[in-house]
């Protein structure tokens, strides 16, 4: 019985944390808990939640994905380029985006899987190409201009609820179904458990890879409409160290660095605990440069945590 | 005791939870001679030889080195002693010059300026002091195994080494490298150097030592005076054991002219010319010593390595896997040697172990029916009796026996019709032991077939109704049944 809530508890602690946190901001602002802020929140963390699903995906099967934000820029240049320049249907333009941003992932599978190149280093230089990319497209300056209907993506509301939210509640629902319900969803965990056993037990590890990162430059692509949308305007750094918070959130929510362990429900919690932490630190008056400081150290914690209990195990 | 002796190992006794695996072995080396180690897998040599370099701690016994006594070693007392061991694996930095690998840890230097120009002329001098040649300045990754191997020799010359313990020295060299290995091992001794050498190539025991020592199931048998000894006394010693394990009886379901599994000069992967027939319905043992190649094979079978050259043909079809999931399509399993890094998922639940294999076949547009997916584990643990609070229980929580069941669950549940077992009773305890060979009796009850590797005389023995013996990637030999014996088996598996 004892060990069941101990269970329990390590299982939601990080659920604690948010409520702990969530609390300590509402007394050091009031402001903080208005529904208008409450509602900023949401429709913050949402582009967040969303690029986190393919990156949990990413952390499970050991590997990384340093792209994520430059895929959020890619497809905020070309989707806004595509409407603004090349005179697409909004419809269309998200399309092809999405389609850009899944083959943008599946060129880090094909460099990780096929060549061999360590995610770290493939990811990296993924990054840096696209940013450039996105660069050398809107020459360096900023594209806006489009169907008003197009706002309703971001700056949307269905009754009282912020669309971005929605989308990302859907997401969340299909990362999780992914997961738990779909035999992929086991895979990635025996791939992250381990490769070796994984490719003996039938499982085909290289195509696990590549549908891993295809799935994550989705959703980083998917993250980039919402924010094309809530911005109105195309920038070239719209989603500039965006992978930096979004790795945070995952492994926060308790995904081993290391891979295998992990679950989406969690990650939610990862999520909310970054939105809560950026938005309060805004109205309790934290330099931009301090909250950097702040998330560093949030981030060196989480996977601290992680590792030292596994070092522990391992002694 | 007399001044002969540089080394004299003492009643060692090494205990490990559940196993003894050295009793009261004693032996002595003397002076400049070349003594040979030698038994069968798991006889205890390495073992043995640990308590010298400090890797094992004995349990009670003595060492006593030129008369200094000692009731555990370490590396560097070991050193500090004379006592160099060369393992299989080299200790060596491929990026480093041969010279500096000389010198690792412990370099040349000037301040802290390394001197490489002193340590190149050392390494030179080493080199001329064995015969041999070898550029200081070459990468050590650029040198054949040979000469790596010469290396680690030089290091131990130069470390003022008496007592150079070689494990399976000549496992990875060619010929004209073992030759030359042999001369620098006569110089040695001809320079007041003790040798122990471990090998399995007894002809190459007969060729270079002066005594030999036999273990066996970790007990001192005898010592022999090479050059009034004979081989078949030899394998009589080392594999001289009654047999007194039983195994659970089968009845002979195969037909002769049912086969299963063909293999026509299949080659690859260390392995050369293999020829073999699995007929439907039998265990078929494979026998060998370690590195014999059998391993290696069964990875061919399983689409885990590729076959260069050679057909193989299973259920009348020839195939070609080049994943395990292409083999495990056909019907073919396989059971590895090391469970924990290659057979099971550890952070998996048994449930998602068991299924592993057929989620794909048990999901519907991707989703699984996890009705389906609950019976198939439900229906294993039962069959298999497999110990485990919940199916939801992590493999890593099971005991070897029972994460071994969950394996053969596995495949089970994936419907094989060939069954490979790598030594599928390693670091099992006794008890599980039996259930695992009641299980494989289950598996051809069932009509299937099982492929069994084992290093275990016993074991091969006692469960197999054929056995083919590899020796070095090749063939050397097929019993039947009523044709079964150890010594039989323990030649061909020497090649001798």
């Amino acid at each position: 019985m004892k060990s069941t809530i101990i269970r329990i508890l390590k299982e939601k602690a990080i659920w604690i944390v948010f409520i702990v946190l969530f609390i300590a901001f509402s007394l050091a602002n009031h402001r903080f808990i208005s529904t208008s802020n409450l509602f900023t929140i949401a429709r913050q963390v949402s582009m967040l939640g969303i690029a986190s699903i393919g990156m949990t995906f990413v952390i499970l099967i050991a590997g990384i994905d340093l792209s994520t934000g430059s895929i959020i820029t890619f497809v905020n240049i070309v989707g806004a380029f595509l409407m603004v320049n090349m005179g697409f249907s909004m419809v269309a333009a998200v399309v092809v985006s999405l389609i850009l941003s899944m083959l943008v992932g599946v060129i880090n599978g094909c460099m990780i899987s096929s060549i061999g190149i360590p995610a770290i280093i493939a990811t990296f230089a993924t990054q840096i190409v696209f940013e450039g990319i996105s660069y050398l497209i809107c020459g360096g300056t900023p594209i806006y201009g489009f169907d008003e209907r197009f706002k309703v993506i971001g700056q949307g509301y269905l009754g009282p609820v912020p669309v971005p939210v929605i989308i990302m509640i859907v997401c969340f629902a299909i990362g999780s179904f992914i997961l738990n319900k779909s035999y992929f969803g086991r895979y990635f965990y025996a791939v992250g458990g381990n490769e070796d056993a994984a490719k003996l037990s039938g499982i085909r590890v290289g195509r696990t890879k590549y549908l891993v990162y295809a799935l994550s430059g989705l959703f980083a692509g998917l993250a980039g409409i919402v924010m094309l949308s809530r911005t109105n305007s195309a920038q070239p750094t719209a989603g500039l160290g965006y992978e930096f918070d979004v790795i945070t959130c995952v492994v926060l929510g308790g995904v081993s660095i290391s891979g295998g362990f992990g679950k989406m429900s969690n990650v939610v919690a990862g999520v909310l605990i970054i939105g809560i932490l950026s938005n309060g630190m805004v109205l309790l008056n934290v330099s931009t440069y301090m909250q950097m400081v702040v998330k560093g150290i949030v981030l060196v914690l989480a996977v601290g945590f992680d590792s030292f209990q596994k070092k522990r195990a391992l002694t | 005791m007399s001044d002969e002796y540089i080394l004299e190992l003492q009643h060692i006794r090494k205990e490990y939870p559940g196993v003894v695996a050295l009793k009261d072995v004693s032996l002595e080396v003397k002076k400049g001679e070349i003594l040979a180690l030698i038994g069968e897998n798991g006889a205890g040599k390495s073992t043995l030889i640990k308590t010298c370099s400090g890797a094992v701690i004995p349990t009670s016994g003595k060492i006593v080195i030129n008369g200094k006594e000692f009731t555990q070693m370490s590396p560097q007392l070991a050193a500090e002693n004379g006592i160099a061991i060369i393992y299989q694996e080299f200790n060596n930095v491929k990026g480093l010059s041969a010279a500096e690998n000389l010198f690792l840890g412990n370099p040349i230097r000037k301040g802290i300026v390394i001197d490489k120009k002193a340590m190149e002329k050392e390494a030179e001098k080493a080199f001329a002091q064995l015969n041999i040649k070898i550029n200081p300045k070459t990468l050590v990754g650029d040198l054949t195994v040979g000469y790596q191997q010469m290396i680690e020799i030089a290091k131990a010359i130069l470390q003022d080494a008496k007592v150079l313990i070689m494990d399976e020295p000549s496992a990875p060299l060619t010929n004209a490298e073992v030759e030359s290995m042999f001369k620098v091992c006569e110089l040695l001794k001809a320079k007041g150097v003790s040798i122990i050498y471990i090998s399995h190539r007894l002809e190459e025991i007969y060729r270079l030592s002066d005594r030999i020592v036999v273990l066996r199931d970790g007990e001192y048998i005898k010592t022999l005076i090479t050059k009034d000894s004979h081989v078949d006394e030899l394998i009589q010693l080392m594999v001289g054991r009654s047999l007194n394990e039983t195994f659970p009886p089968r009845e002979a379901r195969y037909r002769e002219d049912e086969i299963v599994l063909e293999l026509q000069d299949v080659s690859g992967n260390g392995d050369k010319n293999i020829n073999l027939q699995v007929r439907k319905g039998e265990i078929l043992g494979l026998g060998g010593l370690v590195g014999a190649g059998r391993t290696e094979l069964v990875q061919m079978i399983f689409g885990a390595a590729k076959k260069t050259e050679g057909k193989m043909i299973f259920k009348g079809k020839e195939i070609n896997p080049k994943a395990p999931r292409e083999a495990i399509d056909l019907g073919i399993a396989l059971v590895p040697e090391d469970r924990k890094r290659h057979g099971v998922l550890l952070g998996v639940s048994v449930k998602n172990n068991i299924n592993m294999p057929i989620y794909k076949k048990i999901s519907k547009a991707s989703v699984i029916n996890n009705k389906k997916e609950f019976e198939t584990a439900k229906k294993y643990e039962k069959e298999l009796l497999i110990k485990t609070p919940t199916l939801h229980q992590l493999v890593k929580n099971l005991s070897g026996g029972n994460q071994q069941k969950v394996i053969i669950g596995k495949w089970l549940a994936a419907n094989s019709e060939l069954i490979i077992f790598d030594e599928p009773t390693r670091g099992i305890d006794v008890g599980a032991k039996a259930e695992i060979y009641k299980l494989m009796n289950e598996v051809i009850e069932n009509g299937k077939t099982i492929l069994l590797i084992s290093s275990e005389m016993e074991e091969l023995m006692g469960m197999s109704d054929r056995i083919v013996v590899l020796a070095e990637g090749r063939i050397t030999g097929e019993l039947q049944k009523d044709e079964f014996d150890q010594e039989t088996i323990m030649k061909m598996a020497s090649a001798v």
